[in-house]
C-alpha cells in the first residue's frame, strides 16, 4: 500500500474516528461521507469510538497473503463496536481464547511493513478484555 | 423487450493449463461456441467478456480490443467490452449480452469469461481475490477470501447447528458431480474423511471446502428467439437474468450469513420469469467454498434458512434427487477461473437442458444459474428453459 493511501487513513486506522449522522443517529466505521439511509437529508459528523465491543464471528487464519504469512496462524473476527458499527480486525490472543461474543478492546499495534526497508504501517488491533 | 435465446455454447477443460496463454483459452471457448451455433464471425455484432483481474494475473489490460482482436473481428470493428465484478464478472457479461439483444440494440452477441490464474504463484493469487473484498478495510487488516467464508461458516454453524460433516458432504456431492464432467478440473471422487482430513485454510474451512485456482474460459451466444431456429435446432429461451447488489464489506451486512443480493437478484428472476422455485430443475449455484453453496441453496429460496445441511445430507441436491445443485461439479470439483465461472453455468445447463450432458445428465425443461461477486456485493441469478 503507498504511504499517501495509507497516511490518509491514520486518524481512522489509529483512533479509531469514524463518522456518524446527526440525522438520524447511525454511527459509520469505516468512515461513510454519505448515509445510506438518510441520503441528502443525512449529516455526516466525525466521531470517535471508545474502542469497546464483542466478537460477532471469527477464523484462524492458517494461509495468509504474503504481507500476513509471518503471523500465521492469527485470529481474524468481525467485532461489533458498543455504538453499534461493525469491523474486521486481528485479535491478539491465542487461537484457543477467541469466542462468539467474547468482549474485546481496541488496541494500538503494528499491521504490517512494505518489505524490509519499507515504511511501517500501524493501525487497530483488539485485546480480549478480562 | 425482445425474447432472447442461447443459440451456441462452448466451454474449454477447466484446470492448471501452463501450456495454454490468457489469448488461447478465450480463442478456444469461442470457437467451440461458434462452431456450436453453426456461425461465422461475420455475423456477431457484439462481445461482452467477463474477467475479473487480468491486470493482476497476466498484466494485460483492455481485454475487450485483445479478445475482438484474437477472435478474428477487431478489423470488422464488432464492439467488445469488458465487464468486471470479481467473481462474478461472467455472469454480468451474460447480463449484457441478454440486455444488448432484449432491446433490439444488437442480434447475435457473444456472452464470454475467461481468467488465467496460475500464472502467479498462490501468495499473489490469495492476495489478487482478496480485492474481491474491501481492500482498505477487510484485505488491509489480515483478511483473506477464504477467511471472510470462514467467518459466515462459524456464524452460521453457531446459529443453525449445521455440522462440520454436512459442510464436507456438499464437497463430496460435487466431487461425484465433477467425476462425470470431463471439462471438470477434478474428476475423482472423494469421501468426507479426505475433507476432514485435509488441511485447515481459516478455522471451520479446510482445503476440500475452498474452490481451486483455475485456467479457463466459456462462451455462449444469444440471439432473438423469433431468429435462433436459423442457427439451431435445440435454442435454449433465457427466461429471466437479473442482478443485485449488497455492501461491499461482511461486516456492513444486515445478516452474516444470508447473501441478502442472492434473496433480491432471485426474486427478481423469478418475477421476471412468471415462475416459482418449484418450476426449478436443476441449479448451477456459487459454491465457491461449501459454506456458500449451503447459504445459496436458503437464500435462493428452495428452503428455508438451517435446513440445506440436512437436505444435502439426505441427497435432495445430488444428480438423482429432487433439485440437483450444480450438475457440472460447481466450482469446487469443476474448478473456479474466477471471470469465467458464470458463463460455465449458463454453458452447463444449457447442455443439460438440450440433454447433451451425458454422465451428469439430469431430467428438466428449466434451470437457473446463480453467479456471486465477493462475499455476495453482486449476485446475478438468471433462468433459462426449453423452447
Amino acid at each position: 500500500m503507498s504511504v499517501a493511501r495509507f497516511w490518509r487513513k491514520q486518524p481512522q486506522r489509529y483512533n479509531l474516528i469514524g463518522t456518524s449522522c446527526e440525522t438520524c443517529g447511525r454511527a459509520f466505521f469505516p468512515p461513510r461521507s454519505f448515509c445510506p439511509e438518510c441520503r441528502r437529508d443525512g449529516k455526516i459528523v466525525d466521531h470517535a469510538f471508545a474502542g469497546t465491543g464483542h466478537v460477532v464471528t471469527f477464523t484462524i487464519i492458517r494461509t495468509a497473503s504474503e504481507a500476513f504469512e509471518h503471523l500465521t496462524p492469527y485470529v481474524l473476527a468481525i467485532v461489533e463496536l458498543d455504538e453499534g458499527a461493525r469491523l474486521t480486525s486481528q485479535i491478539v490472543c491465542t487461537i484457543d481464547e477467541v469466542s462468539i461474543g467474547m468482549r474485546v478492546k481496541n488496541v494500538f499495534r503494528k499491521l504490517g511493513s512494505d518489505g524490509e526497508s519499507g515504511p511501517l504501517y500501524y493501525g487497530t488491533k483488539f485485546i480480549p478484555v478480562k | 423487450m425482445r425474447k432472447v435465446a442461447v443459440i451456441g455454447v462452448g466451454c474449454t477443460p477447466f484446470g492448471e493449463k501452463w501450456e495454454t496463454s490468457f489469448r488461447n483459452l478465450f480463442v478456444d471457448a469461442g470457437a467451440r461456441a461458434l462452431e456450436d451455433a453453426a456461425i461465422s464471425g461475420e455475423q456477431i455484432d457484439e462481445l461482452f467478456v467477463g474477467n475479473m483481474s487480468a491486470g493482476r494475473f497476466v498484466d494485460q489490460e483492455h481485454i475487450g480490443a485483445l479478445i475482438a482482436d484474437y477472435a478474428g473481428l477487431a478489423t470488422k470493428h464488432v464492439p467488445s467490452t469488458r465487464v468486471e465484478a470479481a467473481c462474478s464478472s461472467g455472469g454480468l457479461a451474460f447480463r449484457q449480452a441478454v440486455t444488448a439483444v432484449a432491446s433490439g440494440n444488437a442480434d447475435i452477441v457473444v456472452a464470454a469469461g475467461v481468467e488465467k490464474m496460475t500464472d502467479v504463484g498462490t501468495g499473489a493469487t490469495v492476495d489478487t481475490l482478496a480485492g474481491a473484498a474491501d481492500r482498505e478495510w477487510e484485505g488491509f487488516p489480515g483478511a483473506t477470501f477464504p477467511g471472510l467464508y470462514a467467518m459466515i461458516a462459524r456464524d452460521y454453524m453457531h446459529r443453525f447447528g449445521l455440522t462440520r460433516e454436512q459442510l464436507a458432504m456438499v464437497a463430496v456431492k460435487n466431487h461425484r458431480n465433477g467425476a462425470r464432467n470431463p471439462n471438470a478440473q477434478f474428476q475423482k471422487e472423494i469421501s468426507i474423511d479426505t475433507v476432514m482430513q485435509s488441511s485447515l485454510v481459516a478455522d471451520p474451512l479446510r482445503l476440500f471446502d475452498c474452490s481451486p485456482i483455475t485456467d479457463g474460459a466459456a462462451a455462449v451466444i444469444v440471439a432473438p428467439l423469433e431468429r435462433a431456429r436459423e442457427f439451431t435446432d435445440t435454442p435454449i429461451q433465457v427466461l429471466s437474468s437479473a442482478q443485485a447488489s449488497d455492501t461491499i464489506a461482511l461486516h456492513d451486512r444486515r445478516d452474516i450469513s444470508t447473501l441478502d443480493a442472492t434473496v433480491a437478484a432471485a426474486n427478481r428472476a423469478f418475477q421476471l420469469a412468471r415462475l416459482e422455485r418449484k418450476d426449478i430443475d436443476m441449479v448451477e449455484v456459487h459454491d465457491c467454498f461449501t459454506i456458500a453453496e449451503i447459504c445459496a441453496i436458503e437464500d435462493l429460496g428452495f428452503c428455508s434458512k438451517g435446513e440445506a445441511g440436512r437436505l444435502t445430507e439426505e441427497g435432495y441436491t445430488a444428480l438423482d434427487g429432487t433439485l440437483p445443485v450444480n450438475p457440472s461439479g460447481g466450482l469446487k470439483a469443476c474448478g473456479h477461473p474466477v471471470g469465467a465461472t458464470g458463463i460455465k453455468q449458463v454453458y452447463e445447463i444449457v447442455m443439460q437442458l438440450r440433454g447433451e450432458a451425458s454422465g451428469r445428465q439430469v431430467d428438466g425443461e428449466i434451470g437457473m444459474t446463480h453467479n456471486v461477486g465477493g462475499t455476495g456485493a453482486t449476485v446475478v441469478c438468471s433462468i433459462l428453459g426449453v423452447v
